[in-house]
């Protein structure tokens, strides 16, 4: 039985490490909410995102902070290309086009990467990495508070773009009626990639938020792909606000999980719960019904 | 082509194999006759449920380790003869196909949802089996050498060859069976379209489990097999995302919802990989990543897979289908939406 | 793809009978101009350059490459008239089969030997496979205990497996502790999921209570881990003398890190096989997390001049000096040697001459090789200390670069 002085400061902890797989989980639901595709090369992506945050900071001495600024769009840019350049092509109609060509674009992102870089683990040392924020008597570290917030602000920004904009009203139409979308002149292949580009550039801010805490190597990616695909389920397909809750629920499962049935058998709660809200309620929590 | 012309190709194409160990002196190169027919087992199995049930398990891992670990668990720590450990392990097997499948069925899980509740079945087994000791947790199960047909073992290559043989025939055979079956008839309806199909009477329950055991069951003969042929397995070997993905990958590769699409899509597989490394060298990752670019290369200019290319006229459906395909995949996407049926 | 024996055999091998000739007597005509260099020595490496474990497979590479390439400069095998060594290198890409079809195919294309697998699991199948042509197979890091225990008569392990550096962590240990007064009563294991972590966890809990330590709690993680908070938090509850992990380099980094983080205090950081508790990346990269970790691991003999060579020698090439790199050359090292001994490239001679080494030129704290059903007994780990941003070995006596600061000292 764990005591239960730490139960708190566990729970707070998984909320924190929650906020980073939700922001993960952010572009992802928006991806598949919008374009219906399963992304196997999300890993691979938020993988290059970290790379990215990783040269800046070495390279020019871009704290990982500041690189918010320019790892987004860079990322948008690439998703962009990628929708549009290949995964709509690669799709002539067919589900299982599209699984391979991401799949594909997965194993070169990730042997690429490898190549380049060689298989090193690299991190970044900022003056803050190992700063903690007390809070209920728990010690929380100082970069997954930021990225708590961090996690809720873009979630924020999401919805503001999609509820507010006009771009937003067009990936809705989009999402819900693509031949009805075209007919009043919303340019879909344009908007599809948008929407990729968008999914993508959330890759690049949770890779400015994690890597302080974090490190880099070619196959990183793979260690939050499975998380991130649990909670795009649970939090509802397209939901920001579920994705960010879905987020939170899985950080405390996992933490609890964790502290009552062991670490390693622990992590097995994410995918029974996982596995029911599916079958009960597979529309997710927050997910619309049709 | 008829019934009868696709199964005398088949049974030729096989009898061909059977050849091999007989014509080929090397050793390297009968290896990879029997892992390119091991990879097709693991596709073929995976086009019952993927190609013509319609559907994308994304977990096949969990019928693959079950039946590795019956084998061999039995094995080690029963004293069960593996041949009978091999009948046990396809039937456990099977069995838990079965249970994923009134799981997942029963609630109308469909598409994007299936895969992926698939893909967590898959993990919480390899979860498990990390954590229990019968199956020799983080430390994995050795099957103790023991050279001697009784025990599963051979002394040659060949004598594997021929199990590897026997069993992917028996895949083959069965998904011909399929393909000209009523039974076979039913599942590709509800595949194209479960409503419809459902209005027509058919109890697309029954079928679409009737397909996840079958095809649960060949995945978990293809662990057996991997189990006796490398005598080593642990949770991630058993139940890790490499098997799931060689399962899906071999047959959309090579054409799903074919009968030689697995084949095809097996050969090819192990011919780009052979390929782009003799091509590029060692340098580490670059040949891999030129893998992935061929076969992103492929999913762009083949659509429909290997065999595809090879089908003389596209038939009028599959024409349907490309053009009607925007619209339907965005209807598929509100019915996923909801989720159920 | 199919191989016709018979008639076309039989002409190439009456083509190269007769070409042979020719050439013989064209070089019994112009000794000084056509002596023929003497057949290369080829050896198999295979090591997972790609996929989950790439780093430690291209250090592993590495090793061995430099080991062959220093061999040569050196003069190849004498014995075999100079021939050079040859490497023939293969990527497992972490997966057993794969690893177990490249023996298969430098077999076939007649290697000498194979050094390989850097995983266990891998190594498993390799040196199975190997058996199948009793070709000399070299296992240069796999730790299992299992890979040595199936009668295998051409596999051999130079280094130790985990039951020799479990079963020597915890002597070490008790030494340790007593010298110091028994100020560690209690002791936490944190381990990773697979092999080794969880053979050694097994272990340590067995043997730890012997030496009067009491295993608090054994905490399995898995891999990858994304976050330690959880597990430090239980140690922080628990309280335990002594912290000891087994688990890898990336893990290894976030669990310090962690524990830096939330100010743990313990008397002890006494790693087995710990991940990053002797690698000099790991310290340079959080000198402070890293101070006066204690590990128990493979690592080089810090007196020999000859380590000390080769260790300049690997960082001036830009590598890190990890174990992989130093048990790989070694692995390769000791495979020259005995065809060295051997005179020839027999396997059968080979395989007797890995059996009967006795091979000292490697700069580990071993003494001279001691094969017992291939695994070397006289392999051993050893406890090094992080000291002033440098990795210091601390135990035993006769290999010790300073001395051990246990419990550590804590504060400013």
């Amino acid at each position: 039985m764990p005591d239960l002085s730490i139960v708190v400061p566990s729970l707070l902890n998984g909320i924190t490490t929650g906020a980073l797989y939700a922001l993960v989980a952010l572009g992802l639901t928006l991806i598949y909410g919008v374009l219906h595709i399963i992304n196997f090369a999300h890993g691979a992506l938020l993988m290059i995102g970290l790379y990215a945050v990783y040269f800046l900071n070495v390279q020019f001495g871009v704290d990982p902070y500041a690189a918010l600024l320019v790892v987004p769009p860079l990322m948008f840019a690439l998703g962009y290309a990628l929708q549009r350049g290949i995964i709509t092509r690669a799709s002539h109609g067919r589900d299982e086009n599209i699984l391979l060509a991401t799949l594909g674009l997965s194993i070169v992102i990730e042997n690429l990467a490898l190549y380049f870089f060689k298989s090193d683990t690299r991190i970044v040392d900022t003056p803050y990495s190992f700063e903690t924020v007390e809070v209920l008597g728990a010690f929380l570290p100082l970069p997954k508070v930021v990225a708590f917030f961090g996690a809720l602000a873009t979630a924020a920004l999401f919805w503001l773009v999609m509820a507010r904009t006009d771009l937003g009203k067009a990936i809705r139409a989009l999402a819900k009626e693509r031949k009805g979308a075209a007919l009043v002149g919303i340019d879909t292949e344009h908007v599809y990639a948008v929407s990729f580009g968008l999914g993508i550039a959330c890759l690049g801010v949770a890779a400015c938020l994690l890597l302080p805490s974090y490190y880099v190597t070619p196959q990183v990616g793979h260690g939050f792909i499975l998380i991130a695909f649990t909670i795009v389920v649970l939090g509802g397909m397209g939901s920001f606000v579920g994705a960010l809750l879905g987020g939170f629920i899985i950080g405390i499962v996992e933490a609890m999980g964790g502290l009552f049935l062991g670490e390693s058998l622990g992590q097995i709660g994410i995918f029974l719960i996982f596995i029911l809200v599916l079958i009960f309620r597979p529309t997710g929590l927050l997910g619309h019904k049709a | 082509m008829t019934a009868m012309r696709s199964l005398l190709i088949l049974l030729a194409i096989f009898l061909l194999i059977g050849v091999a160990p007989f014509a080929i002196g090397s050793d390297f190169w009968l290896n990879v006759v029997i892992m390119t027919l091991y990879a097709a087992l693991l596709g073929q199995a995976w086009n019952i449920l993927g190609g013509y049930g319609g559907q994308f398990s994304f977990g096949h891992a969990a019928f693959f380790g079950t039946g590795a670990y019956a084998v061999a668990v039995l094995q080690v720590q029963l004293g069960v003869n593996p041949w009978v450990g091999m009948a046990l392990g396809g039937a456990l097997a099977a069995a838990v196909a079965a249970f994923i499948g009134f799981c997942t069925f029963r609630y109308g899980l469909r598409g994007s949802y299936f895969a992926l509740v698939t893909l967590a079945f898959a993990e919480v087994l390899r979860i498990l089996s990390n954590s229990v000791d019968f199956t020799g947790a983080g430390v994995g199960l050795l099957i103790p050498l023991a050279r001697g047909m009784e025990n599963f073992q051979f002394a040659t290559r060949a004598g594997y060859f021929w199990v590897v043989w026997a069993l992917t025939l028996a895949a083959f055979l069965t998904v011909w069976w399929i393909g000209n079956s009523r039974f076979g008839a039913q599942l590709t309806a509800v595949r194209d379209n479960e409503d419809a199909a459902r209005a027509l009477g058919v109890d697309a329950f029954r079928v679409k489990m009737g397909a996840i055991v079958l095809s649960g069951f060949f995945s978990g003969l293809a662990g057996v097999f991997y189990a006796q042929y490398f005598l080593y397995l642990d949770p991630a070997i058993a139940y890790g995302p490499e098997i799931s993905v060689t399962s899906l990958l071999v047959p959309i590769i090579g054409g799903m919802g074919t009968l030689f699409g697995p084949l095809l899509g097996a050969v090819g597989v192990h011919a780009i990989s052979e390929g782009t490394r003799t091509f590029v060298g060692e340098a580490p990752g670059i040949s891999l990543a030129l893998y992935g670019a061929v076969l992103v290369a492929m999913v762009l200019f083949m659509p429909r897979g290997l065999a595809g290319l090879l089908a003389r006229a596209p038939r009028k459906a599959h024409a349907d289908e490309a053009a009607a395909a925007p619209a339907t995949r965005a209807e598929a996407g509100r019915a996923e939406a909801s989720g159920h049926a | 793809m199919t191989h016709k024996t018979g008639k076309g055999a039989m002409r190439r091998r009456d083509f190269l009978a007769a070409g042979a000739a020719t050439l013989g007597a064209a070089v019994a005509g112009f000794p000084a101009v056509l002596r023929a260099q003497p057949a290369p020595v080829r050896i198999g490496l295979i090591h997972p350059v790609t996929g989950f474990i790439a780093f430690s497979g291209t250090q592993s590479r590495a090793g061995a490459m430099m080991a062959i390439e220093e061999i040569n400069a050196a003069g190849g095998i004498k014995s075999l008239g100079g021939a050079m060594l040859e490497a023939v290198l293969g990527d497992s890409q972490g997966k057993p089969e794969l690893g177990a079809a490249e023996v298969t195919k430098m077999v076939e294309a007649g290697v000498h030997g194979i050094v390989a697998g850097y995983s266990s699991a891998i190594s498993l199948a390799t040196s199975q496979e190997a058996a199948k042509t009793d070709t000399p197979h070299i296992v240069d890091v796999g730790v299992a205990d299992d890979i040595m225990n199936r009668g295998l008569r051409n596999t051999f392990r130079f280094a130790p497996g985990y039951s020799a550096i479990a079963s020597a962590a915890v002597a070490n240990l008790d030494t340790i502790n007593k010298a110091a007064g028994s100020p560690a009563r209690t002791a936490l294991i944190v381990h990773e999921e697979s092999l080794f972590g969880t053979g050694s966890a097994k272990l340590l809990s067995v043997e730890l209570p012997k030496i009067g330590i009491e295993v608090v709690d054994v905490i399995k993680h898995a891999n990858p881990t994304r976050d330690f908070t959880n597990i430090v938090l239980q140690i922080k509850s628990k309280k335990p003398d002594l912290i000891i992990p087994a688990n890898y380099y990336n893990e290894y980094i976030l669990f310090a890190r962690t524990l830096r983080q939330q100010k743990v205090e313990a008397k002890a950081i006494y790693s087995v096989l710990g991940g990053a508790a002797s690698n000099y990346q790991f310290v340079k990269e959080f000198p402070d997390a890293a101070d006066q970790i204690m590990d128990c691991n493979h690592w080089f003999n810090p007196k020999s001049e000859l380590a000390l060579a080769r260790k300049k020698a690997a960082e001036a090439r830009g590598l890190v000096y990890t174990y992989e790199v130093f048990l790989t050359y070694n692995a390769v090292a000791y495979l020259a040697d005995a065809i060295e001994r051997a005179g020839s490239t027999d396997k059968e001679k080979v395989i007797a001459a890995l059996a009967d080494s006795t091979w000292d030129q490697h700069g580990m704290p071993y003494g001279p090789t001691r094969i017992e059903n291939g695994q070397n007994l006289g392999a051993q780990p050893v406890n090094t200390q992080i000291l002033n941003n440098d990795i210091e070995v601390i135990y035993p006596q006769e290999f010790a670069s300073a001395e051990v600061v246990f419990p550590m000292k804590t504060g400013a």
